[in-house]
């Protein structure tokens, strides 16, 4: 392979050294605005009265509006612009200007007069679940989140605990997780006066998503909204509805002002408005014989949606899927569904709902383990799953390899974790306040959206007259590399140096919309559609260079930029000449690549069915030493291999996995939004932690490949399995070496040392 | 409000500007100077995004006063590149992918600049310390501290030599 395999420079590594990338918050127009926003004190309240006249007259204000002035108040979904008469949660706005400076628009902001009546709210999941409770949003009925609700039976767990020896239950607890992107929210809102149209820059995760908001709170059609995503200072699933309330507020009032208007978050409001990681409350009851083999599994996962929610029927539906993890087990009852409350609301973050599924159901293994005195390695071998094993939701797994044992033994031998096992439980009976423990978590994914919905997505390849080569994506770079990903993908398909292929962002108006840029799709499913973008073009090159060279085109391959014949490499001609041979003839070497993945078949009143194509596989092992007089839990070491099929870049890959065992180290040990009565009372990075370069443990990560057969050149998912089972590896390796348990999350010192949280709330 | 008439020296130009007592260098260098590789992450000195150089040291733009960087010797992200020539940190950032979404760069580059400039041989750990207020939600940090490690060495290469 030339470019494929390799870990070549990223694409956009030299403008993000030198400080010449644009972020959205970069961008200035001429007579450009700053828009700002007026966001409720209150969880829960009636809108009384909202006076804006005093504003109105703040010198250098060009606008302030209410919901009573929007062409339409409420999203394509239900979240609001502006809140009409109740405020259901603290980011809830009010009132928006716009004005010449930021000074001018803060002015204006405390100039607005809004009376609150407070109303009591719900802020627990329990809360949520009583029954009377006061109904969050006239919708949901008993607080239950619209089409949330995603059951699995399989088997029948009654006789299954009856077959058992030994059963326990338990239930373990996640917060609300900030994604912690540095980059706050930011956009620019730019009119067309001549054609009334809007263009959108901005620090959108999903522009076609971001452009439903702005066609719905313009009141205008899709094909008069253009979304351009500039260069995304992280996302991590976090950049979506709010940066489609953003833009939306911002289109409208640039529309109505025929100003660009530019408007960013502070760090606190990012905070406040964006989605959040839906905590869950997981109960569960697991039966096993005497030997370990698991007989049946029962879970209850409830996961807080806050007070709007357009995310939990979706990952709902991954949490059943996956919620007994990698394991084969024959009797099956799960329900996993979301409540409303007035908190903040849940969204997609890294791992969708995996990181907390997989928290509960790994440290369900360890004490599982424990109640069998067998070893938690040895549990998790008897039962994990194998080729032609039948998952939780009835798919046979026989028509791609089945790597979690591979995977698994793999990752121990190399953290040589049978020895620091046997070495730290000898070293904790000796007693001493510094102890250390090893732990492990095993997971398996599937890849792309699955049955969730059509895995569909579109690559566009356009090759110009030199030779060099224009690709477009509907799916976004956020950061992760998907644009070096694609390039090194097609310049490896046409035999071309990398440095001819040329990137461009995504803009809504000159892709179809391919959907969301979620799940780990970018190379899995991206990948495969711009491969075949490139596949169709090359098609016509080697027709066209066949007839330069005599030969027929199947004779042909390329590389460097040569398109030669394989059985005598002397007869060759260059990719340009070749190229050009064929735009004179009148061809086009413009193409679009579109996958439409085969339908997977799902039942949804027993969960039963095809979940996903692919699957990969992850392990991860760490070891801790805790500080039993503080509480304190240092990461030492995390090994964590993935069965990634190929890596397309093997240093991005490896930056995937850096990044993933960072991030669940701070979901493991830091990481709480705190609220009292849906206030966020830490929202900022002093109050909310996440883990600094003091904090990164020594890494090892292992990329082991295999031939999966739908992947471009064999490559699986790996941004969201790159931390998904690290915070319960971390875990287990805390109560490996304090033989105390935290079930809730996250093990901060308090919970650590004294078994409970000393939070307000 | 009456404005300031300031005088700035950044990445060894004069900059002449007019600005609100209240603003901050962070500001300035973005707003006015349209330098916007300096970045805002959180506004109070957290994050470390808006890291510059000033008098040697590295500092969060975003705590300095616009007014009290007068007379200062002011360098940002922007003064790195030489004619067409990358600084060293930039090349081994490039090199050792470390960086991803980006926005974190400019600031974990001028602070990593910050510590060779004074402690061209630093150790492991006093990388780690140097760039401890600059978060990075994406890399995880090792490939960033393998990339200033590189430069250093070379740095201690050429030392012997």
């Amino acid at each position: 392979m030339g470019v494929v395999s390799r870990p070549v420079p990223r694409v956009d590594a030299y403008e993000k050294v030198t400080g010449r990338a644009k972020f959205a918050a970069d961008l200035y127009f001429p007579g450009m605005l700053y828009g700002k926003v007026l966001r409720s004190p209150h969880a829960h309240a009636r809108i009384v009265k909202i006076d804006v006249s005093r504003a109105r007259e703040v010198p250098g204000v060009h606008c302030v509006l209410t919901a009573a002035d929007l062409p339409a108040a409420r999203s394509w979904f239900t979240y609001l612009f502006l809140a009409e008469d109740e405020v259901r949660y603290t980011g809830d706005a009010v009132a928006m200007v716009a004005a010449e400076d930021p000074d001018a628009a803060e002015e204006a902001l405390k100039a607005i007069e809004v009376v609150y009546e407070p109303l009591p709210g719900v802020f627990t999941i329990e809360e949520a679940l009583e029954p009377g409770a006061l109904q969050v949003q006239d919708y949901a009925p008993g607080n239950i989140v619209r089409n949330s609700h995603w059951p699995v039976r399989r088997g029948n767990v009654e006789e299954g605990f009856a077959r058992s020896d030994v059963i326990i239950e338990r239930e373990y607890r996640t917060p609300f997780i900030e994604h912690a992107y540095i980059e706050p929210e930011a956009t620019v809102a730019v009119p067309d006066p001549v054609d009334g149209s809007v263009t959108v820059y901005g620090s959108v995760q999903n522009p076609y998503m971001t452009r439903r908001y702005v066609a719905a709170a313009l009141g205008t059609a899709l094909g008069k909204v253009r979304i351009i995503q500039q260069t995304l200072g992280g996302s991590f699933g976090g950049k979506e509805e709010v940066m489609g309330l953003m833009c939306g507020r911002a289109a409208v009032m640039a529309v109505k002002t025929g100003r660009p208007v530019k408007m960013v978050n502070t760090r606190e409001e990012s905070f406040v408005e964006s989605a959040k990681r839906h905590p869950f409350r997981l109960r569960y009851k697991i039966g096993a014989t005497r030997e370990g083999r698991i007989m049946a599994f029962e879970a209850e996962l409830v996961d807080e949606g806050g007070a709007y929610n357009s995310q939990a029927q979706f990952m709902n539906w991954r949490a059943c899927v996956h919620s007994a993890g990698c394991y084969e087990i024959p009797n099956v009852k799960v329900d996993v569904y979301a409540v409303h409350t007035n908190n903040v609301y849940g969204g997609a973050m890294r791992g969708y709902s995996s990181p907390q599924v997989i928290f509960g159901q790994e440290s369900l293994m360890d004490e599982l383990a424990e109640a069998l005195g067998m070893d938690p390695v040895e549990l998790r071998r008897k039962n994990a799953l194998r080729f032609g094993s039948v998952t939780i939701t009835g798919q046979k797994l026989d028509d791609q390899p089945v790597n979690v044992l591979a995977v698994m033994e793999r990752v121990l031998e190399e953290a040589d974790y049978f020895n620091r096992r046997e070495e730290y439980t000898r070293q904790r009976e000796k007693g001493g306040p510094r102890r250390r423990g090893i732990g492990m978590a095993v997971s398996y994914r599937g890849c792309g959206l699955g049955a969730e919905t059509a895995d569909a997505t579109g690559g566009l390849v356009s090759v110009q007259e030199d030779g060099s080569v224009i690709i477009r994506s509907g799916l976004t770079d956020n950061g992760q590399g998907l644009s070096t990903s694609h390039a090194q993908i097609v310049a490896e398909e046409l035999g071309i140096p990398l440095s001819k292929v040329v990137y461009q962002r995504v803009d809504t108006s000159t892709m179809p919309d391919g959907g969301m840029t979620v799940a780990s799709r970018g190379t899995y499913t991206g990948g495969r559609a711009m491969l075949l973008a490139a596949r169709k073009v090359k098609e016509i090159i080697f027709r066209g260079a066949a007839e330069l060279l005599s030969c027929r085109p199947e004779e042909l391959a390329s590389s460097d930029g040569l398109i030669f014949c394989s059985s005598d490499p002397s007869k060759k001609v260059s990719f340009e000449e070749a190229v050009r041979h064929c735009l004179f003839r009148g061809e086009t070497l413009t193409q679009l690549g579109w996958v439409v993945p085969p339908e997977l078949p799902w039942d949804r009143p027993t969960g039963q069915g095809k979940a996903f194509p692919t699957y990969m596989y992850s392990c991860v092992v760490a070891e801790v030493e805790v500080d039993t007089e503080t509480g304190q839990v240092e990461v030492l070491r995390v090994t964590a291999g993935h069965d990634v099929g190929r890596a397309i870049n093997p240093a991005l890959a490896a930056g995937q996995i850096y990044g993933g065992i960072v991030m669940g180290m701070g979901m493991a040990l830091m990481e709480e939004v705190e609220l009292h009565k849906g206030v966020i009372l830490n929202p900022n990075f002093d109050s909310y932690t996440i883990p600094t370069s003091l904090d990164m443990p020594e890494m090892k990560p292992l990329l082991l490949e295999s031939e999966d057969p739908v992947g471009p050149f064999h490559a699986k998912s790996l941004g969201e399995p790159a931390m998904e089972c690290v915070a319960a590896a971390i875990v287990n390796a805390v109560a490996h070496a304090t033989g105390r348990r935290v079930r809730s999350l996250p093990a901060n010192l308090e919970k650590v040392l004294l078994g409970k949280t000393l939070a307000r709330s | 409000m009456s404005l300031l008439d300031l005088k700035l020296k950044v990445n060894g130009k004069e900059y002449r500007v007019k600005v609100r007592p209240h603003k901050r260098l962070l500001d300035v260098l973005r707003d006015d100077l349209h330098l916007t590789g300096t970045k805002e992450g959180c506004g109070i000195g957290e994050c470390g995004a808006c890291t510059v150089i000033m008098d040697g040291r590295a500092v969060n733009s975003c705590l300095v006063l616009a007014a009290s960087a007068e007379g200062k010797e002011i360098y940002t992200i922007e003064g790195l590149e030489q004619d067409g020539k990358l600084h060293p940190l930039q090349e081994a950032f490039m090199r050792h992918n470390a960086l991803q979404c980006g926005f974190c760069t400019p600031g974990m580059i001028m602070s990593a600049k910050a510590l060779l400039d004074k402690n061209p041989h630093p150790t492991r750990e006093e990388i780690k310390e140097a760039i401890s207020g600059n978060l990075c939600r994406c890399t995880g940090y090792r490939q960033i501290i393998e990339a200033i490690e590189e430069v250093s060495e070379s740095a201690s290469k050429g030392a012997r030599e």
